[in-house]
């Protein structure tokens, strides 16, 4: 009985409920069109790449079975075409990534330590080329690149070299195109953890006779591990599963696997062997997120130790 | 040192916005460019933007993308929003798997998304064109209209809904003159982003467009394939211009609602 008064708003709602015979309409119903668009557009394509990647169908025959023949195209060991493909998509997403890092930590670092009205303008500056057409800035680049582009006719200008310079269809060209696309994606996750961090802590790391070479390992540099690894999978992802830049710099020479997926799909129908590559992609991403994550939760609880 | 440290971060600086607006710089200068070349400088010329204006096909994809993208963020819009106040007072656990479900086209990479909706257009015998276009659209759209509401939400007053059930509300005019006035920001937030990433999309739409109905995009793509094509710098150019107008009117509204804000 007591229990009852020392809660005002559960008396508040039963005398509610008494008052008027509650409408039978709950909130949540508002979301049913959303439920329903999501089971159809998303849940249901899932399952249909997962059907698709796993049973054959003839469309003549009409017949319809299990089948381990597209994974097993995959997993084929004594040719291993696509673990090849895959292998030199992970690892160009991986240098992609790892220069991205290089070159956008100190970025982003300066960026944090600009005044704050200096600070604003500079990080529009930075986001203004994400909002150009990805197609449109990869194509500039092959403006700049090219054999008989600006880079190589200036180069034969002043005499550098007299044959133009193959900077074009190479792995070195995608990577490059990677960088170039994925770059403020690296920067501004940092940035945006660097900017939070406790100007105090950085302080007094100095004030204990830390020099800013220590500071920076032992204190900054472990405080801006979230907005690393949240960088580096905003780079990663976009970076392995590109076709764009591969296709637009590398040419038909560097073939990634984004490239494979929409070659089964737009090319030559095989629309169960396309599922399976787009499956190893998803476990691939589930991976890399298990990863990235567990390490951005270890991060968070030293973090709190440190505070 | 001191000096030497901040000449360094300077030109560190420099150098990364060298990187970043090289190739912008390079496609609005060639855009004038009276020869062909992509190496050579022949004088002054529009005859680019001309070409440009006259090319049906980019005309016509203009013409889609903003079709699609105007439609697309409204509907996904009006849908994400109900979706994100549905949501917001569901029980813990449907709430959860709705939420993950949600987070599904966000996460996965695009050509996956694509790809499966293109299985789903030809299994169930949709026609790919504008229609199946404008549902794919909206399948990226709604989680971050989703996305951008719920914030607002969470910081609302959750009673506010009931006391207007109580002073004798319907849920739906509850909902519209209680609820909508609180979480607007985030639904304007969210229209815009829906708006940006549609008109911005290639991945998708390439997987889930039919013949003859290109987008602004993938009509890009289809020419710049095809070798050198220096109308593509015009258009770059107007992009840039039209980009640029566009965030600076944004910033300047958004510095000024933070500025009455922090009155």
């Amino acid at each position: 009985m007591s229990r009852r008064r020392l809660n005002p708003e559960a008396e508040a709602a039963s005398a509610r409920a008494k008052m008027h015979k509650k409408p039978k309409f709950r909130l949540s119903f508002v979301a049913l069109p959303y439920c329903v668009y999501a089971l159809i557009f998303v849940v249901v394509p899932m399952v249909l790449v997962l059907v698709y990647s796993f049973f054959y169908h003839y469309e003549n025959g009409g017949s319809f079975g299990f089948t381990w023949e597209f994974f097993a195209r995959f997993f084929n060991f004594s040719d291993p075409v696509y673990m090849q493909v895959l292998w030199r998509s992970v690892w160009i997403a991986l240098v992609s990534t790892l220069i991205c890092l290089v070159i956008g930590y100190p970025m982003a670092y300066i960026l944090s330590r600009m005044k704050p009205r200096i600070r604003g303008i500079v990080s529009f500056l930075f986001v203004l080329p994400m909002w150009m057409n990805f197609l449109l800035r990869t194509y500039a680049w092959m403006t700049i690149l090219e054999n008989t582009g600006i880079l190589n006719t200036a180069l034969q200008a002043i005499g550098l070299t007299d044959k133009p310079i193959q900077f074009m269809y190479s792995t070195g060209s995608v990577i490059f195109g990677n960088v170039y696309n994925f770059l403020p994606f690296m920067i501004l996750p940092i940035y945006n953890t660097l900017i939070k961090l406790d100007g105090s802590m950085v302080e007094a790391s100095g004030d204990l006779g830390a020099s800013f070479g220590q500071t920076f390992r032992r204190v900054i540099f472990p405080l801006s591990l979230p907005g690393v690894s949240s960088g580096i999978m905003m780079t990663f992802m976009p970076a392995l599963t590109t076709f764009i830049v591969s296709r637009l710099l590398g040419g038909s020479k560097i073939s990634l696997i984004g490239d494979t997926i929409e070659k089964q799909f737009l090319s030559t129908g095989d629309y169960g062997f396309g599922s399976a590559l787009s499956v190893i992609l998803m476990v691939l991403t589930l991976l890399a997120m298990a990863v990235m994550g567990k390490y951005e939760k270890e991060q968070s609880a030293t973090g709190g130790l440190l505070m | 040192m001191k000096r030497f440290v901040k000449g360094m971060k300077g030109a560190y600086s420099a150098l990364i916005f060298l990187f970043l607006y090289a190739p912008i710089a390079v496609m609005i200068t060639f855009s004038f460019n009276a020869s062909k070349s992509r190496g050579t400088w022949g004088g002054f010329s529009l005859k680019w933007y001309i070409e440009l204006f006259g090319d049906a096909r980019i005309m016509q994809a203009l013409g889609n993308t903003l079709f699609i993208a105007i439609t697309a963020a409204l509907l996904a819009t009006i849908i994400g929003t109900a979706a994100a106040i549905g949501i917001n007072a569901m029980r813990r656990v449907p709430q959860g798997i709705v939420m993950n479900v949600s987070y599904l086209p966000v996460l996965n990479a695009d050509i996956v998304t694509g790809v499966s909706l293109l299985i789903l257009f030809v299994s169930v015998g949709i026609p790919l064109g504008r229609i199946s276009l404008l549902l794919a659209h909206m399948t990226f759209n709604i989680p971050y209209v989703i996305l951008s509401v719920m914030p607002k939400l969470k910081q609302m007053n959750k009673h506010a809904y009931e006391a207007a059930l109580d002073l004798g509300c319907t849920p739906l005019s509850a909902i519209v003159k209680v609820v909508l006035p609180e979480i607007m920001p985030g639904v304007v937030t969210g229209a815009i982003l829906a708006f940006t990433l549609s008109i911005d999309d290639f991945v998708i739409s390439f997987f889930t467009t039919g013949a003859g109905v290109g987008t602004l995009s993938t009509e890009i793509y289809s020419q710049v394939r095809r070798g050198v094509k220096p109308s593509m710098n015009a258009l770059s150019a107007i992009m840039f211009v039209v980009v640029l107008i566009l965030l600076i009117v944004i910033n300047i509204r958004s510095s000024k609602d933070n500025r009455q804000a922090s009155k």
